[in-house]
């Protein structure tokens, strides 16, 4: 790791001062280092002048970043083959910019779209036909294995995927997950549309996490384009980031208690969760925090009105939060099914990567708000998780206990009265030649915004991870060798993001 | 289960009376915007070339709402002057064309279909497709299920298969990797169906428009009966529309 450059979260460089190394000393790095425990933020290519170039953001309790130009016959040795930490990475590599990366033991298309370059497709598909073109799915063979296919129209109201179960029985040895049919061209947008429109986009990358990922947005630009926020701002921005987790959580409670036939808290759950977002309207005028947000600041100021009505509202739903929690806990027919169900080792959780509630889960304490923090995470008190033994019940334990710890944090910034200033939208120019890369915990884990700008001050490259880019291999595993009839169950316990991932 | 019933008495009865009685969003609630026709022409023009989703037209001073994510940056720049939002969620219209507005839009109940209201008027069940949306559309949708809106008393349902269906409720700006899903499920309703678009996205493109990724416009595709705008619809103007233009 010795070349690598160590920098911090949101902190300005220029391009020039990242380390450039030869593309074989580049990958050794990555690989020893990922072996020593680090994991990826960010690793990408990008296309400059005419040429091929990576770079890549890892982290152990600090942020490091280095770069390199590509192999030139568009070919490199994978990295996956020593670790599978890097294994989504190069498959989005070898579809974004057509960089094959060989030995790699599952090359398969990420979201099913043409290469950005022009190059020949790494995975041999004709758009013009259907995802998922030519690629097989994996099946397994046996006289008594049979294939389950659902997606990509489900059966309720959300987004569209196609899950692959190869079963004996019951019981299903492998899930394929084939994601892609959200992808929208997020990324390209945002190097092409004007300025103006970034942050309707960033708000819309993913519904459910549009404070997280525009936070990460307007953190970025803030970086690039020397923009100050002040206290107050901060303070809102961190309460509307803890409500949306609130909020989350609590949905998902409800209905993974629906998914065990346990229908009262899914009820009650599903009418609160509501609530939280009906505070996330009083801040800013929209239920998911829609506008609110923006480089420089926030729209709405929080006054004493909007703090007591947030208050009040606080204390009289945290206890019905509670009893509802402890009915759906304390319920034998429940934890029975919670307990030992979709378990994913602390091995294998730490060998992809596996960030948020459901890493957390499985024992990775990581926590950006602990080690990156931003806006007022740095003052606030860290969570500790009770359970970590990677199953069912330990995602819904620690979605409890942060629901309580967003509550106690909210509470505490409630006390500091400090008004934003009120939002003028500020000129924005992005310093030329420059690098940023932004963190942020989001509801579902790690969230990273990351761009580089050209001679211009233009966005050359941008670059958007959601968590459930590492997170959806975890659904895959936890399914291993579980009863097909537990996968509503194990779904919902990590409830990804089908557009976060697509993009 | 004495914890059921206890928590039974805490959660008491929350259905809302909406629509036999007004409901009061918080003032901060963006929803139908009123334009103010006396405003500076300079004014105006400075709204229309900041306005991220640029839904307004400086010469018929309309905002298109099917495009519109109701961001409230007009509102802030104009300082009012121009565009104030109101709290009135009732935004949902049977022609494409009666979004662009001043901010009166035609009674919805006087457009819609006679024979939907004669078909569909007492059980309405719908099909879901996400197509690319982002999950906002989805959730708020998805909450009129909840105990505070309980959409079934109305005779209305979310159902799993199109088959099962009278129609299709759309939301997102409909990827090329779902085009073929989405118009395979519409062939999969029984005719007759309606269709209906939900937020910007599945109506103009919304944030997404001018990507190639994307259709953009569901009525490139098939024909819509029912709009319903927002970034995402507040559950409210999903369930006046619904109400209104089927009842």
């Amino acid at each position: 790791m010795e070349s690598f450059l160590q920098i911090q979260n949101n902190e300005r460089l220029a391009r020039a001062d990242i380390p450039h190394l030869p593309f074989f000393q580049f990958r050794n790095e990555m690989l020893a280092f990922a072996k020593d425990g680090a994991q990826v933020v960010q690793f990408f290519a990008y296309e400059e002048e005419g040429s091929m170039k990576m770079l890549a953001v890892m982290r152990t309790d600090k942020l490091y970043v280095a770069g390199c130009d590509a192999p030139e016959d568009d070919k490199f040795p994978a990295l996956t083959a020593e670790s599978e930490k890097f294994h989504m990475f190069e498959r989005e590599i070898g579809e974004q910019y057509g960089l094959k990366a060989e030995g790699h033991p599952w090359l398969k298309m990420v979201r099913y779209h043409k290469n950005y370059t022009g190059k020949k497709d790494v995975f041999d598909n004709d758009y013009s036909q259907d995802i998922p073109g030519n690629y097989p799915y994996f099946t397994v063979d046996g006289e008594t294995v049979h294939e389950v296919a659902v997606g990509p129209v489900h059966a309720g109201i959300i987004e569209p995927g196609h899950f692959r179960f190869q079963c004996c029985g019951e019981r299903v040895f492998h899930l394929e997950i084939q994601l892609g049919y959200q992808h929208r061209g997020v990324e390209k947008l945002f190097e092409s549309v004007p300025f103006k429109r970034l942050p309707i986009i960033a708000e819309t990358i993913a519904g459910d996490t549009t404070i997280g990922h525009n936070l990460c947005q307007a953190q970025a630009i803030e970086s690039l384009a020397d923009l100050k926020v002040d206290e107050g701002a901060s303070i809102v921005r961190t309460i509307a980031l803890e409500m949306e987790r609130i909020a989350n959580h609590i949905g998902d409670l409800g209905a993974l208690s629906l998914d065990v036939a346990f229908n009262p808290p899914a009820a009650y759950f599903g009418r609160i969760r509501g609530e939280y977002l009906n505070l996330s309207q009083i801040l800013g005028g929209n239920r998911f925090g829609r506008g609110l947000v923006r480089p420089g600041g926030v729209t709405h100021i929080m006054g004493d009105e909007q703090r007591q009505l947030l208050s009040e509202k606080l204390a009289e739903l945290t206890p019905e939060v509670e009893h509802v929690n402890d009915l759906i806990f304390s319920a034998p027919s429940v934890m029975a099914r919670f307990d030992d169900t979709g378990t994913v080792p602390y091995e294998n959780a730490e060998k992809i990567g596996l960030v948020g509630y459901a890493g957390r889960a499985c024992g990775l304490s990581y926590d950006a708000r602990v080690s990156f923090p931003t806006e007022c995470y740095a003052d606030l008190p860290a969570n500790s998780n009770a359970r970590t033994d990677g199953d069912v019940c330990s995602r819904a334990t620690v979605r409890r206990e942060e629901i309580m710890h967003s509550t106690a944090i909210i509470n505490t910034l409630l006390e500091k009265k400090v008004d934003a200033a009120s939002y003028i939208p500020p000129e924005v120019n992005l310093a030329p030649d420059s690098f940023v890369v932004s963190v942020n915990e989001a509801w579902r884990g790690e969230v990273s915004h990351c761009i580089l700008t050209d001679g211009n001050g233009d966005i050359l490259r941008y670059k958007v991870k959601d968590p459930s880019f590492h997170n959806w291999t975890g659904l895959a595993l936890s399914l291993r060798d579980t009863g097909i009839s537990d996968f509503p169950l194990c779904n919902k316990s990590f409830n990804l993001s089908y557009c976060g991932f697509d993009i | 289960m004495l914890k059921v019933i206890k928590n039974r008495i805490e959660q008491g009865h929350r259905t809302s009376k909406y629509p036999k009685e007004p409901i009061d969003l918080y003032k901060r609630f963006r929803g139908m915007p009123k334009v103010e026709q006396n405003c500076p022409p300079e004014l105006v023009q400075r709204c229309a070339d900041a306005c991220p989703q640029e839904c307004i037209d400086v010469d018929s001073r309309q905002i298109d709402l099917g495009r519109c994510v109701f961001c409230g940056l007009c509102e802030t720049l104009s300082e009012g002057q121009f565009v104030k939002f109101s709290t009135n969620f009732e935004m949902g219209t049977a022609n494409r064309d009666d979004l662009f507005t001043h901010g009166d839009l035609p009674a919805l109940a006087e457009h819609s279909k006679k024979h939907f209201k004669k078909l569909f008027g007492r059980s309405l069940q719908l099909r879901q497709i996400s197509a690319a949306g982002c999950n906002a559309c989805e959730a708020d949708t998805n909450v009129l299920n909840t105990p505070f809106f309980d959409l079934q008393r109305f005779g209305i349902q979310f159902v799993a298969s199109p088959r099962h269906a009278d129609g299709i409720h759309v939301t997102g700006p409909i990827s090329e990797n779902m085009r073929q899903a989405t118009i395979t499920t519409w062939e999969s309703v029984p005719a007759p169906k309606v269709v209906i678009a939900s937020g910007a996205c599945a109506i103009s493109g919304g944030p997404f428009h001018g990507s190639p990724e994307i259709v953009g416009d569901l009525n490139k595709l098939i024909p819509v009966d029912l709009y319903i705008p927002g970034c995402p619809p507040h559950p409210l103007t999903t369930l006046h529309a619904l109400l209104n233009y089927f009842k």
